[in-house]
């Protein structure tokens, strides 16, 4: 009985699924999918090499504080960084009279509710603040920006595929849209207000390139500030800001494994020395 | 608790004894995984995974608790709260990337060893009851690590509870109130990120309550064994404890290494890049996936494209994916075959493995978008994944001929011996049925 029910289930199942795929299979022969414009333009991130990168990579001091750098003179103007607070900058190699100042001469202010009067006010950052947000909420920020909100950029590196090359490609990667692509989709024209980046999913990006000159940003240990290397430094800096515990990770990482060889080698041994005598043909 | 030949429990300090005329546990713990539980012999090392994941779920609990404290279930601070937890929590990246990643270990041993009781033929008589409490594990588990990915609250934890609880949306006339009520709204929101956190907390203690069970039943006939032979005697078995418990020390050693290398050097390789965009209603992602455990179920779910007269594709769909795991549970009605080892069944040999490749095609296709051809391969492999289980394994069992089988547990362990010498006691799954490896 379980059996012929069964048997009946597993005929209309597969019976089913059959007849859909003859369905599908006519329809992809009589009319094919049509290749669309992400698909034919959509560039995956160029190759680029960070100190980070292989189990043993580090960060480089030097390239984060550049990084921060770029962020605090270019990004922060619009994009907020949530979930880093400004005493995480030691971790860049600065000192805590450091990160003071840089908390306290921060361009954007922190909220605060003035204590004599409760209303709304703010204050210089201190060390133990979160980086302020540009915009007072996301309307604001949808207004000031052709209707696009800027996104948060802590975990930017860590919310798209190869983050860190990612970010390095869609900031060097501004061009003017194909020719090619006009021709082969007449309709895909980048609309007014957006500018066109293969590295972006959907092609249009309302950000407009953010990086356009060299020098732009004056560097205080003499790398030569081309966008290039800024490019580089803001996404070194960013994974750093989504990952900050890499380093301790595989430092740990190292050690855990070690300790494990050896445990490992040891469970073997009792394992071979406790079976000795029954894997002797008798 | 099984043989009559089990070592008995003597305890020899006077306190032992004081507590064994008391409370006899440390005797329920002898005879459950030491001393006093007789194991057939000539286990391979795919007998390990249950141990491990035994482990996983430990593991899983451990760093959930304490994750648990530096969580907020309220969808305005889920997604910092977790955040909080890697940045600003000592360790607290270890113990969010170790439960991340441990929900997918637990995953690949408890396929391993769902697999190995395929292969094998756990799931015959005597040992139905352990099949089918395993099954309500893995039930468990899914329902367990579908809420756990839903607390994040990004966007994958969003748009995947959506897509879940829409499935039951898809019942004809109760099917709507069924999901707002699942979900306390109409869409995702507080209420259900609540409700999910309250019961990916309890439902872990309900699968240990099930694995008692699971544990339970299986000592009442014992465990199976690689020939699938009975055992008939002393020299059969050995005891569980020192035998089994060093050579699941040493398994456990090798599955924590590989949980290791995947924790600390590529903690997100398994997860979705979407899921560190925090929850957002009013943006759907390109592609919303599960997590790579529940593909191959995902790839049957959206297979389904074709109304069945007044039955919608999407019902369709829905029905199939819940019998995709349901039919497991007929399975030792389903296959009447006598010999339970897969060493011993040609036929079944070979379908096992078309099986495997099927799985792990419709998988690929379940992770794959939602586009052609993946939707088309997805309809052959999603009706050969029920054709051999309904129609093809009942089949088969009618048919085959099996080898020969050897007289003995310990006959096939000697004859191995005597013509391999002394070789590692260990056949892969697919050893080839001769006696000379088939241990």
């Amino acid at each position: 009985m379980v059996r012929i029910g069964a048997f009946l289930v597993g005929l209309f199942f597969a019976g089913w699924l059959l007849i859909s795929f003859l369905f599908g299979a006519y329809a992809y022969v009589s009319d094919p999918p049509q290749p669309t414009v992400e698909h034919e333009f959509h560039q995956a991130p160029k190759h680029v090499a960070f100190s980070f990168e292989g189990p043993f990579g580090k960060y480089d001091r030097q390239q984060l504080q550049r990084g921060f750098q770029v962020f605090k003179e270019v990004c922060s103007a619009c994009h907020s960084l949530k979930f880093v607070a400004f005493r995480d900058l030691e971790a860049l190699g600065y000192n805590e009279a450091e990160v003071k100042a840089i908390a306290k001469q921060w361009a954007i202010k922190t909220p605060d509710v003035d204590p004599a009067t409760g209303e709304a006010s703010t204050r210089d950052p201190v060390p133990a603040d979160h980086f302020p947000k540009p915009f007072a909420n996301n309307v604001a920020a949808a207004a000031a920006n052709n209707n696009a909100v800027p996104p948060d950029l802590s975990l930017m590196t860590k919310a798209r595929h190869h983050g860190s090359a990612y970010v390095y490609s869609l900031i060097t990667g501004y061009q003017e849209q194909p020719a090619e692509l006009l021709k082969e989709f007449p309709d895909a024209k980048t609309p007014e207000g957006l500018h066109y980046n293969p590295y972006f999913a959907n092609l249009n990006l309302a950000m407009a390139p953010p990086l356009t000159a060299e020098g732009q940003v004056t560097y205080g240990d003499g790398t030569k500030p081309t966008v290039d290397q800024m490019a580089q430094d803001v996404a070194a800096f960013l994974t750093w800001t989504a990952e900050p515990k890499l380093e301790n990770r595989r430092r740990a990482g190292l050690a855990t494994i070690i300790f494990l060889l050896i445990a490992t080698g040891l469970a073997y041994m009792a394992y071979q020395n406790i079976w000795a005598d029954k894997k002797k043909a008798a | 608790m099984s043989f009559p030949w089990a070592e008995h429990y003597t305890p020899k300090h006077p306190l032992m004894q004081w507590v064994d005329e008391k409370l006899p546990l440390p005797r329920l713990v002898y005879n459950a995984v030491g001393a006093g539980y007789p194991v057939p012999r000539n286990l391979n090392y795919f007998w390990n995974f249950g141990v491990l994941a035994g482990l996983a779920l430990m593991i899983q609990i451990v760093t959930g608790i304490i994750m648990a404290m530096h969580y907020g279930a309220n969808d305005l601070v889920a997604f910092s709260t977790v955040e909080h937890t890697m940045r600003d929590v000592n360790a607290g990246w270890l113990m969010r990337y170790a439960h991340a990643n441990g929900a997918s270990f637990f995953f690949i041993v408890v396929y391993l060893h769902i697999f190995r009781g395929l292969f094998y033929g756990s799931y015959k008589a005597p040992r139905e009851m352990v099949w089918l409490l395993g099954l309500v594990i893995f039930l468990l588990m899914m329902a367990t690590a579908f809420m756990g990915y839903v607390l994040p609250w990004g966007q994958m934890s969003y748009w995947g509870a959506k897509v879940i609880t829409g499935l039951f949306g898809a019942i004809p006339v109760v099917g709507e109130p069924i999901q707002t009520w699942l979900l306390g709204g109409f869409a995702p929101g507080n209420a259900s990120l609540n409700r999910f956190f309250s019961l990916h907390f309890l439902l872990p203690f309900v699968i240990a309550a099930v694995i008692i069970l699971h544990i339970w039943a299986l000592h009442i006939p014992g465990s199976s064994n690689p020939t699938g032979v009975d055992v008939q005697g002393p020299q059969d078995t050995v005891p569980f404890h020192p035998y089994y418990t060093a050579k699941d020390g040493f398994g456990a050693g090798v599955f924590l290494i590989l949980f290791a290398i995947m924790l600390f050097y590529a903690p997100n390789y398994l997860g979705h890049p979407d899921n560190y965009i925090e929850a957002n209603p009013l943006s759907t992602p390109a592609h919303i996936v599960p997590e790579w455990y529940f593909w191959p179920f995902y790839a049957i779910l959206r297979a389904f494209t074709v109304d069945f007269f007044f039955v919608p594709a999407k019902l369709l769909g829905v029905l199939a994916m819940f019998a995709s795991i349901l039919l497991l549970f007929f399975l030792p009605w389903l296959d009447t075959s006598p010999v339970r080892s897969g060493n011993y069944r040609p036929t079944f040999k070979k379908f096992f493995w078309i099986l495997i490749l099927d799985v792990l095609v419709l998988g690929y296709c379940g992770g794959a978008p939602a586009e052609e051809p993946y939707v088309m391969i997805s309809q052959v492999f999603a009706g050969y994944y029920f054709a051999h289980f309904l129609i093809i394994l009942p089949l088969i069992s009618r048919f085959e001929k099996p080898l020969p089988l050897p007289g003995s547990i310990t006959e096939s362990v000697l004859s191995r011996h005597n013509i391999q010498g002394e070789q590692e006691a260990v056949p892969g799954m697919g050893a080839d049925p001769q006696p000379s490896n088939a241990g």
